[in-house]
Formats: structure tokens, C-alpha cells, sequence
């Protein structure tokens, strides 16, 4: 294995995660996965380098990410139920009241 | 094996520590039952905010972890401005917040919060203090957004501010993984010195680019401005108001810091997109915003254009370019607080978001409408007021360095703009009022930040010299 099956890897799961993104028009949870699908898939660049540079300062930062991405996720679902409990439905279609 | 400790020198974030500490009491005091906690809340985090503008200014330059973290008159001016702009916000929308029953006193948590993120931001000399910095920010502001919950257009703002400002960092955090792969560091000087001498492999470009892109989300240049104009009417009018001036400023900041101390090496890249995002923001802000007929979705769309005034400052790569850029921040700051300082006025007394409820306020309330009018008009860069002045030097600055396209395409996009800040004006003063409407109280707090805001507008736009001496002192390390 070496570095470029790894960033591959991950370019290929952070396409998915924008392709998520932009292509789901059903569930809003989707789009909640997708975008922690893009934070993990840095991670695995982050891991991939610090593995190939060996500097270890690459996987500490993978730490931080994750706890962002647990605070981002917890937040994103908070916000979703409050919309949830006021419109009864989390499709994204739906989410058009502010329209210019 | 030898642990080498790093510096560490606390003395250096005194600022930033005394927002936290404050903002965790603050958390501890609006989970009790006091009625009453709404104001003490505000009035601490308001003196907060004043201390910690006292201590930014008598920290000394330094730097602590190694670098991580960087205090140089540069980020002194950054946390002056975004900690002047969060206390206005705060001070105006103290009787919104009544209200609006906001005032628990969790608002002014996440406030301080954003604000805290912003200063760690302008204060970052590592992308991962930036990246952590941007989010606390972000994440904050996210919440604040979302604040009204029963509103179902508030939850909508939220989570469309959400979901976007998410994937932009995830773009800027990509960028990082390829600046860190490509460098071994995430030190913008270490990241400097690599770039400095050797081959630049495309990853670090697609790095660059992907930075830059997360960072033009986060003040909402062209084409990254999709969410802006939603998320401005969403969300509640003093959220609005926090998000139109905080999160720009911290972005710019960080984007000094990252294009000027971390890529320096790479101008020749980065330098054309600046431009392109300059140009695209102000079209869209110039053009998009002649159709709106909501007053929050119109500033919306105004931000963007001064958003891509500021973008052509920082194209110039000159001290004056740099210069105009923070003298431009700081003048919109007032303006912007000033004229949503009167939308929220408005709001409270029940007039609605749309530019049609304006009409007549200059029958019924002259002194409301000849503010709103100042503030329209410096906007639209108007002389003798404030706005023009940061217009003239970011022009000054673009044509300097030969770039006579740009400014041409700036003016011209600044003179279309100009049409629908008069519309306002129109609206105000040659249409009819409807029955009753604007019987509202101005309250203190009203009064003396319209009266700031307002004589700042005349004072700068007259004797603009404190305010460019001041500027050109705080960017004069980038030259």
C-alpha cells in the first residue's frame, strides 16, 4: 500500500460526501452523514501523510477533527429536530420558506 | 528521548482567556431562576467585552505554543474591531432580546463564543488554531441563527447555514491535508519556508485554491455567497446584525494571514482568483440586489458587494491596498451596525423586513430616516461620508498597481449599487406612511448607538486621517 492508494481512497470518499450534498433531495439526515463523510475523509489524508512524513503532528490534528465533527453533528441534529418539531418532516425539498 | 516543552506564554492570550472564563460563568448564571438574568448576563458580557478590548490593546507582540498562536499589531486591530462590533451588537439588541424573550442569557454565551472563535482566528499562525478558531466561530453562529425556535424561517436559516458552512470547511480542511501533506507542516511560517524554495507540486496549489475557497464561504464572496442572502432574512434581526460584521471580519483576517504569512511564495497563483472572486462579488452584490424586497435580504446582498471591495483592496499587494482593506472593515462595521440598529428599531416596533414598510418614515420619524438615509448613502459611497472614503482608497490602492480594469469594473458595479441604497431613500421620504405606523420609544441604548454610529459615519468621512494612520500602522508588518 503506499501513499497514493490512501489518497485516493480518500478523494474518492469526499467526492461522495459532496456528491451526497447536492445530489440528495429526500433526507436531511443524508446530508448530515455526508458531511461527516467529508470530515472522515480527511482524516484519512491527515493519518495517510503523517504515516509517509512521519511527523505525528498529522494525527493529532485527526483528533481535533473528530471532536469537531461531534460537536458539528450534535448541532446539526438539534437544529434539524427544532425545524422537525415545526414543519413535521425533514425532506429537503421541503426546506423553501426563504426563497428570493 | 528529550522532551523540548514549548513555550508557552499565556500572558499573550490574556484576551482570549477572559472571553472564555467569562463566557463558561455566564453559561453557569442563565442556567439559574432569576428573573432577572437576562440583564446582569448582557450588562457582564458587555463589560467583558470592554475589558478585553482594554487588555487586547496593552497585550504586547509575542507569540506562545510554539507559534501556534501570534499577537502582532495586526491581530491587535482584527480583535479591536471584531470585539467593538460584538459590543455594539450586544449593547443595540439588548431590548430586541427582551422582546424576543431571548434573554435568558445562553444568547450572549454564543455570542461571546463566536467572538471568541473570531479572535482565536485573527490570532492563528497555524492552520490548526485557524481551523479550530473558524469553527468554534462558525458552530456559535450556526445556533444563533437557529435561535427562534417556534420560527420555522429561523430553524430554516440555521440549518441552511449549517449544512453549507460545513462543507466549506470541510474544503478548508481538505486544503490543509494537501498543505500538510505537501509541506510535512501546518505552521504558516514553516508552511512559508517550504514553499519558499523547491518544486510546488499541483496538491499544494489544489490545496491553496480549497483554502481559499472555505475561507470566501465565511465572508460570502461571489460565488460562495448562496447561503448569505437566506440566512440574512432567516434569522433573527439581531443575529443578522452580529453575523453581517463578526464572521467577515475573522475572515479577513485569517486570509491576510494565511495568503500573506503562509503563501507569500504563491502569489502568482492565488492572486487571479482573489481577483475573480473580487469582481464576481461585487456584480453579484451590485446586481442581485436590485430586485430584492426584503430590507435584511437587500444588506445581504450589499455585504457581498462590500465584501468584493475589500477582496479588491486585497488584490493590490501594496501597503495602501492592505491599508484600505482594514480602514474599509472598520467603516463598515459602523454602517452596518447603524442601519440594522434601525431595522431591529423597526422590528420591535412591529414594522416588518420588507422595503416597502419603510415608506413614509420620513414624514413620521425625520431623524430615523435621515440616519437610515447617512448610512444608505455612505453605502452607496456617497462624499462627504465614510463610505466613500473607503471606496476612494481601495480604488487608489487597485489603480496604484495598474490593475485599471478592476477599478473601472469597480466603480461601475459601485455606481449601479448606488440605485437601490436611493431606493430606500425614495421609499422613505416620497411615499405615504401607512396609519399608525412607527410609534415606536427610542430607548438609551437606541439613541447612543445610532448617535456613535452616525457621527463616526460624518467624522470619517470628513477627517479620515486617525482612522488611515491607525490602519496603515496595523498592516505595516505584511509589507
Amino acid at each position: 500500500m503506499s501513499l497514493h492508494h490512501f489518497l485516493i481512497l480518500s478523494a474518492i470518499l469526499f467526492t461522495i460526501g459532496i456528491v451526497g450534498i447536492f445530489l440528495n433531495r429526500r433526507n436531511m439526515i443524508i446530508i448530515l452523514m455526508s458531511i461527516e463523510l467529508l470530515l472522515l475523509a480527511v482524516n484519512i489524508n491527515f493519518v495517510a501523510f503523517s504515516h509517509y512524513l512521519g511527523d505525528i503532528s498529522g494525527q493529532i490534528l485527526t483528533f481535533f477533527v473528530m471532536t469537531v465533527a461531534a460537536a458539528e453533528a450534535a448541532i446539526g441534529l438539534a437544529i434539524l429536530v427544532a425545524f422537525f418539531r415545526n414543519r413535521s418532516t425533514i425532506d429537503v425539498e421541503e426546506i423553501d420558506s426563504l426563497k428570493g | 528521548m528529550p522532551v523540548q516543552m514549548p513555550d508557552i506564554n499565556l500572558v499573550t492570550m490574556l484576551p482570549e482567556i477572559l472571553i472564555a472564563i467569562l463566557g463558561l460563568v455566564l453559561l453557569l448564571m442563565s442556567a439559574g431562576q432569576d428573573a432577572e438574568r437576562g440583564r446582569k448576563v448582557n450588562a457582564m458580557a458587555l463589560a467583558g467585552v470592554i475589558a478585553a478590548a482594554a487588555l487586547t490593546v496593552v497585550t504586547a507582540n509575542g507569540s506562545s505554543f510554539g507559534g501556534f498562536f501570534v499577537v502582532d499589531p495586526f491581530a491587535r486591530a482584527m480583535k479591536l474591531l471584531m470585539l467593538l462590533a460584538t459590543g455594539m451588537v450586544l449593547y443595540m439588541s439588548m431590548e430586541y432580546m427582551r422582546d424576543q424573550k431571548f434573554d435568558g442569557g445562553e444568547y450572549q454565551v454564543m455570542t461571546l463564543m463566536a467572538l471568541l472563535g473570531g479572535m482565536i482566528m485573527a490570532s492563528a499562525g497555524d492552520f490548526v488554531v485557524l481551523y479550530m478558531g473558524l469553527e468554534l466561530m462558525s458552530l456559535s453562529i450556526y445556533v444563533l441563527a437557529a435561535w427562534r425556535r417556534d420560527d420555522v424561517r429561523s430553524n430554516e436559516a440555521g440549518l441552511k447555514y449549517f449544512v453549507l458552512g460545513s462543507m466549506a470547511s470541510g474544503f478548508l480542511l481538505y486544503g490543509i491535508s494537501l498543505i500538510y501533506g505537501t509541506t510535512g507542516t501546518t505552521l504558516f511560517t514553516g508552511v512559508a519556508t517550504a514553499l519558499s524554495h523547491g518544486h510546488i507540486s499541483t496538491a499544494t496549489i489544489m490545496g491553496v485554491v480549497m483554502v481559499l475557497a472555505g475561507m470566501s464561504f465565511k465572508v460570502a464572496a461571489a460565488p460562495f455567497h448562496m447561503w448569505a442572502p437566506d440566512v440574512y432574512e432567516g434569522a433573527p434581526t439581531s443575529v443578522t446584525a452580529f453575523m453581517a460584521v463578526l464572521p467577515k471580519i475573522a475572515a479577513f483576517a485569517a486570509i491576510f494571514r494565511v495568503l500573506l504569512i503562509a503563501f507569500p511564495a504563491l502569489q502568482s497563483h492565488w492572486n487571479p482568483l482573489l481577483q475573480l472572486l473580487a469582481v464576481a462579488s461585487l456584480a453579484v452584490g451590485a446586481i442581485a440586489a436590485i430586485g430584492q424586497t426584503n430590507i435584511k435580504r437587500m444588506l445581504a446582498y450589499s455585504s457581498i458587494g462590500h465584501v468584493g471591495f475589500i477582496l479588491l483592496g486585497l488584490t493590490a499587494h501594496t501597503g495602501l491596498g492592505y491599508q484600505s482593506v482594514v480602514a474599509y472593515l472598520a467603516i463598515y462595521i459602523f454602517m452596518s451596525v447603524g442601519a440594522f440598529a434601525i431595522i431591529l428599531l423597526l422590528n420591535k416596533a412591529g414594522v416588518g423586513d420588507e422595503i416597502e414598510d419603510y415608506k413614509g418614515l420620513g414624514h413620521k420619524r425625520p431623524m430615523l430616516a435621515l440616519l437610515m438615509a447617512l448610512f444608505m448613502f455612505s453605502m452607496a459611497g456617497i462624499p462627504p461620508l465614510a463610505g466613500f472614503m473607503g471606496k476612494l482608497y481601495v480604488f487608489m490602492a487597485a489603480v496604484q498597481s495598474g490593475m485599471m480594469m478592476l477599478a473601472v469594473a469597480g466603480v461601475l458595479f459601485s455606481a449601479i449599487g448606488a440605485f437601490y441604497y436611493l431606493r430606500i431613500v425614495k421609499f422613505m421620504y416620497f411615499d405615504q406612511p401607512a396609519e399608525g405606523a412607527f410609534g415606536m420609544e427610542l430607548d438609551f441604548s437606541a439613541r447612543a448607538i445610532l448617535t456613535v454610529t452616525g457621527v463616526v459615519m460624518l467624522v470619517w468621512g470628513l477627517f479620515p486621517g486617525a482612522l488611515l494612520s491607525w490602519s496603515g500602522a496595523s498592516v505595516k508588518m505584511f509589507q
